[in-house]
């Protein structure tokens, strides 16, 4: 046993916190907290992450990754979330980039890789749809075969970003007869096609993130189509696993943890600082002492995956347990906030309204609320723990 | 980075699991647990044939030099048996105060005898009104010419009944309360004015009131005074000893309460299908690796002598009591009525758990140890800027 960082890897921590210090500005965060220009900001950050060469550290080299051990991006990962700076977004770089890699031909690999890496293309992910939540293999969009091209007929719904994206990869039925698993495709679709429409959802957080997208006899060509037809379920699968343990968020747990601390310490009730409160320093205390446990428990999954061994069981519990520790945090938060955890700031600045971080605790607040609903809710999590790890 | 075991701690390991599944089925523990002083004195020579009690003691004393990952390997093979021998108390606790502290005279005579299993020995801190607050004695040392006398009263000394020596923590200076002007002293359990008490433990163990009336000792251990800075890191080993301890026990909680579940069948289908019992044993699992994860970064902060070794040791004690009480109260309940019979393990696993919780003070005690510790204000540590959204 031994937790202790190589001379190598401290060396590696130093050179990413002198990057991190040099391309995360005040002016970059900013922008990427701000709705309107979210965007826009994000992918300049993304673009200096690959100017950097670190847009996709997981990556094969040949494509543009990195040759970082598993560590390495445990480090950067930890000084990334330590000062703020969000995760490249995932659609392209992590999730439909690793289908691609896996499964992907030649050509599209040649074709959608370098476009991810200088975020020229913005994806979104079509897998739930109104009939299949969680039950996710129940779904019902169509796709026939006319010619050298697909005809599809269907919605996709909870769609993150689709009004932003230029791609969309998706899970549709090709065949009916068999299994609801058999008979999925997995497809690369163009946004602009004729007969796509996006319709966004108003959601409780006030954010404009979700959306419906309809699909009216939209064309696909076949070469759009990722390995065998009827073989999506099993490449959808594999990105779900690396779904499962990327929403856990737990370096990003670490930051808000301490922010939140902070914002405590100089709130005061009745003359007394509510970090000295004993029933709030249990609250926070238990998610401190819980958030400390997950951080080995991901640690322990790492060191596996490093030594080429399957992360163990406990990696099952990671999104289960990251999203209740984010819950947590956005809950205390939001009672940090007391009054004005139920203002709106509106057009209000936060001096005005008199009080700096309500807006962003009550927001924070109801979205995350979906942490324990996308990915597998929590309550499917633990049907597959207790499936595949306890053997019931 | 890695949480691999070396091959010597692999041998450890291995070997204690076969001593347990040798000699540890449950009526044999409960055989072992009515002898005298609640374990067996061949066991216990069994335990020094095996070297097992040499592990933590220092090479020049015969011992294996052995560290906090080695503790944590013997002790979590003991919990998952219930393993009655006097380890805690004997080794880890009087044997570790002698190595840390007594003089190269003492050590050099005694802990041989502890490795050769010849000597039980116990550790007296506690008080009547002390509760968790170890530094809280009134039991008192005053000197005499020479010699070093005791009186007053120690309290729940776990092994007290075995013991041939005693460390007795007493009050030679000082308020009650004070951190300073404790001073540990070595005791011989047949000097005159030496009386016991001797009870059990709910999990079969043998402890003792013992009151002391103008007791001579035998020696100081370490400096007068000052021996709560003794006593501090050696019981600060004692908890993370068992809180792997409890692990063990908590491992073997959950493997029985799901072996249960998988076969006993009512409504013509095994229990264990039922969704409802299926969250609750995810729960289970999910509490005892989250014990597992703190108690693997205890160790290693411990080992590494890391700035985070504090922290994590107190996180562990609060996640240990927590998850031992949800752990043992759902493998009660998800065993129906069995769970309440004393024809399972399942309840002398509970209260192992039970009294590893208020050991060195509960999760609650700890817990408030731990607020004072990161809530302290760190300069520079708190950037409170937020993101506006």
């Amino acid at each position: 046993m031994d937790t202790r960082l190589s001379a190598e890897d401290l060396a590696f921590q130093t050179e990413v916190r002198q990057f991190l210090h040099q391309a995360w500005d005040k002016e970059l965060a900013a922008k990427c907290n701000n709705r309107a220009t979210m965007k826009a900001g994000v992918e300049e950050w993304q673009r200096r992450l690959y100017h950097k060469g670190w847009m996709a550290p997981h990556w094969p080299v040949e494509y543009g990754g990195t040759h970082w051990s598993v560590t390495q991006s445990f480090i950067y990962n930890s000084e990334r979330a330590a000062v703020g700076a969000p995760e490249a977004v995932a659609f392209g770089v992590t999730m439909v980039a690793s289908v691609i890699i896996a499964y992907g031909n030649d050509e599209q690999k040649a074709k959608f890789l370098p476009r991810i890496l200088k975020s020229e293309d913005w994806w979104c992910q079509g897998y739930s749809e109104p009939g299949a939540g969680s039950d996710l293999a129940s779904l019902k969009t169509r796709a026939e075969r006319d010619g050298d091209e697909y005809v599809i007929n269907g919605s996709k719904i909870w769609t993150t970003y689709a009004q932003y994206a230029d791609w969309i990869f998706c899970l549709v039925r090709t065949d009916s007869s068999g299994r609801k698993q058999e008979g999925i495709s997995f497809l690369l679709i163009d946004m602009k096609s004729p007969g796509i429409t996006v319709r966004p959802i108003n959601t409780i957080d006030g954010f404009h993130h979700l959306n419906e997208v309809f699909f009216d006899n939209v064309r696909v060509p076949i070469e759009n189509r990722i390995g065998e037809e009827g073989k999506g379920w099993t490449y959808a699968k594999s990105l779900l696993v690396h779904e499962r343990l990327s929403i856990a968020e737990v370096a990003d747990s670490r930051r808000a943890l301490g922010e939140l601390r902070e914002l405590a310490r100089q709130e005061v009730n009745g003359g007394r600082s509510l970090l000295d409160d004993p029933l709030f320093a249990r609250r926070l205390t238990n998610i401190e002492i819980d958030l400390m446990a997950l951080e080995f428990t991901e640690l322990r999954a790492l060191a596996a995956i490093e030594e080429g061994k399957p992360p163990g069981p406990e990696s099952s519990l990671l999104k289960l347990q990251g999203t209740e520790i984010q819950q947590a945090i956005q809950e205390l938060r939001m009672d940090v906030a007391g009054y004005y955890s139920g203002t709106l700031q509106g057009d209000l600045s936060a001096s005005q309204l008199g009080h700096e971080f309500a807006d962003y605790a009550q927001k924070m607040y109801f979205r995350g609320r979906a942490s324990s609903i996308y990915g597998g809710s929590n309550e499917v999590q633990k049907n597959i723990t207790a499936k595949y790890v306890l053997g019931l | 980075m890695n949480f691999n075991l070396s091959e010597e701690q692999g041998q450890i390991q291995a070997g204690i699991a076969r001593f347990v599944a040798e000699h540890y089925a449950y009526d044999q523990r409960n055989a072992v647990v009515a002898m005298e002083h609640g374990f067996s004195a061949q066991h216990w020579r069994q335990f020094a044939e095996l070297g097992w009690l040499s592990i933590p003691f220092g090479e020049e004393q015969g011992g294996f030099g052995g560290g906090p990952v080695d503790t944590m390997v013997i002790m979590q093979e003991f919990g998952r048996g219930l393993v009655a021998e006097p380890y805690l108390a004997t080794v880890l606790l009087f044997g570790g105060l002698l190595q840390a502290g007594a003089s190269d005279a003492v050590r050099d005579d005694y802990v041989p005898r502890i490795i050769a299993g010849e000597l039980q020995g116990a550790f007296a801190y506690l008080e009547r009104h002390s509760r968790y607050a170890m530094a809280d004695i009134v039991t008192r040392a005053h000197q005499q010419g020479e010699q070093w006398i005791l009186n007053g009263e120690k309290t729940v000394v776990l092994n007290g009944g075995a013991a041939q020596k005693l460390i007795v923590a007493a009050r030679s200076t000082g308020a009650q309360a004070d951190v300073a002007g404790i001073t540990l002293l070595l005791v011989d359990t047949n000097s005159a004015g030496l009386q016991r008490s001797v009870y059990r433990m709910t999990d079969g163990a043998e402890a003792a009131n013992i009151t002391f009336k103008d007791v001579v000792a035998e020696a100081v251990i370490g400096t007068v005074g000052d021996g709560y800075a003794l006593m501090e890191p050696v019981v600060d080993a004692a908890r993370l000893a068992i809180c792997a301890n409890a692990l063990g026990v908590m491992e073997a909680l959950n493997t029985r309460t799901l072996e249960y579940c998988k076969t006993r069948e009512q409504f013509g289908v095994a229990i264990g299908s039922f969704q409802a019992l299926q969250h609750r044993m995810v729960d289970m699992f999910a509490a005892c690796e989250n014990v597992r994860s703190l108690l693997y970064r205890a160790v290693c902060a411990a080992q590494e002598s890391s700035p985070d070794a504090r922290r994590s040791l107190l996180a562990l004690k609060v996640m240990t009591g927590r998850a031992g009480r949800l752990i043992g109260g759902e493998a009660i309940q998800l065993h129906g009525g069995m769970g309440m019979t004393d024809e399972l393990p399942v309840g002398s696993y509970v209260k192992r758990l039970m009294i590893i919780n208020s050991l060195f003070g509960d999760a609650d005690y700890h817990q408030q140890l731990f607020a004072q510790l990161v809530n302290a204000p760190v300069s520079g540590a708190g950037d409170a800027t937020v993101k506006a959204a």
